[in-house]
């Protein structure tokens, strides 16, 4: 096995172990908050090996350097305490998990067992900036012009709604 | 390397992951977590198949993507401040004003 192929699984396997985490943590929602902050970096990793590096940069900058530190000023804002099931749901949260997992798991069987043919080598610099770069404003430049204004919209849209009071 | 299949297993699997978080977590915060993992997941696949397929598209949606997860948490946690300021709670069992 390739150096790649052996550290995409163990990224693979650390980034569904740290999602387990997030989404299975009932008592403790910062600890959910940095499991998923764990995701977020083993999936960077992996974009790295995908030959996608501005992704994976940009990935770090605003998923786990922004978003989830977001997440964490709400969390120690509302000083929320822990969470719990609703009482006499749990059988049927465990079971509608497994249901899902098991349909998942014959999918993936089932996918596994056609293998495609192997791609060609990449051109050099492909996933760097420069490449991306040019993509995005020649191609591409209309939809960053909306992104700016999506952005701008959220700006404003998250100022008026956790202002204290509008007058 | 790596095959394809291989990495939209992996895909598979996170997107299902954020699907069971989305689906049986009460904390608001955690459901908008398991949102992030759902984009996350998909952004991978985006990725592996640009990869595979040699073109810049896929990576350049994954552009997009980030962008527009990052505005909708900001404006889903400002939802969720101004809600908690109003009632109190941040639990789904507990938000049943629109009911009819």
């Amino acid at each position: 096995m390739s150096v790649v192929a052996f550290l995409f699984y163990l990224l693979g396997a650390l980034a569904v172990l740290s999602a387990l985490g997030m989404v299975m943590n009932v008592r403790n929602t910062v600890a959910a908050a940095l499991s998923l902050v764990v995701t977020m970096i083993s999936l960077a990793a992996i974009y790295v090996l995908m030959e996608a590096h501005l992704v994976a940069v940009i990935q770090i900058m605003v998923y786990a350097g922004a978003i989830v530190v977001l997440f964490l000023f709400v969390v120690m804002l509302l000083n929320l305490r822990e969470d719990a099931f609703a009482p006499g749901r749990q059988w049927l949260v465990k079971s509608g998990a497994a249901l899902v997992g098991l349909l998942v798991g014959a999918q993936l069987v089932r996918l596994l067992s056609s293998p495609l043919p192997a791609p060609p080598a990449l051109p050099a610099g492909f996933g760097g900036y420069r490449m991306l770069g040019l993509s995005l404003y020649t191609d591409y430049v209309l939809l960053v012009e909306m992104a700016s204004l999506v952005l701008l919209a959220s700006i404003v849209g998250a100022l008026i709604l956790a202002k204290r009071k509008v007058d | 390397m790596v095959p394809l299949e291989h990495v939209i297993g992996l895909s598979a699997i996170l997107f299902t992951i954020g699907v069971i978080g989305v689906a049986t977590r009460r904390n608001l915060i955690i459901v908008m977590m398991s949102i992030e993992l759902m984009l996350n997941a998909v952004n991978l696949s985006f990725v592996a198949f640009s990869r595979f397929l040699h073109s810049l598209d896929g990576q350049v949606f994954v552009f997009f993507v980030m962008t527009v997860a990052a505005a909708e948490v900001a404006v889903g946690l400002a939802i969720i401040i101004a809600l908690f300021r109003n009632v109190e709670t941040v639990y789904v069992d507990e938000l049943h004003l629109l009911k009819g």
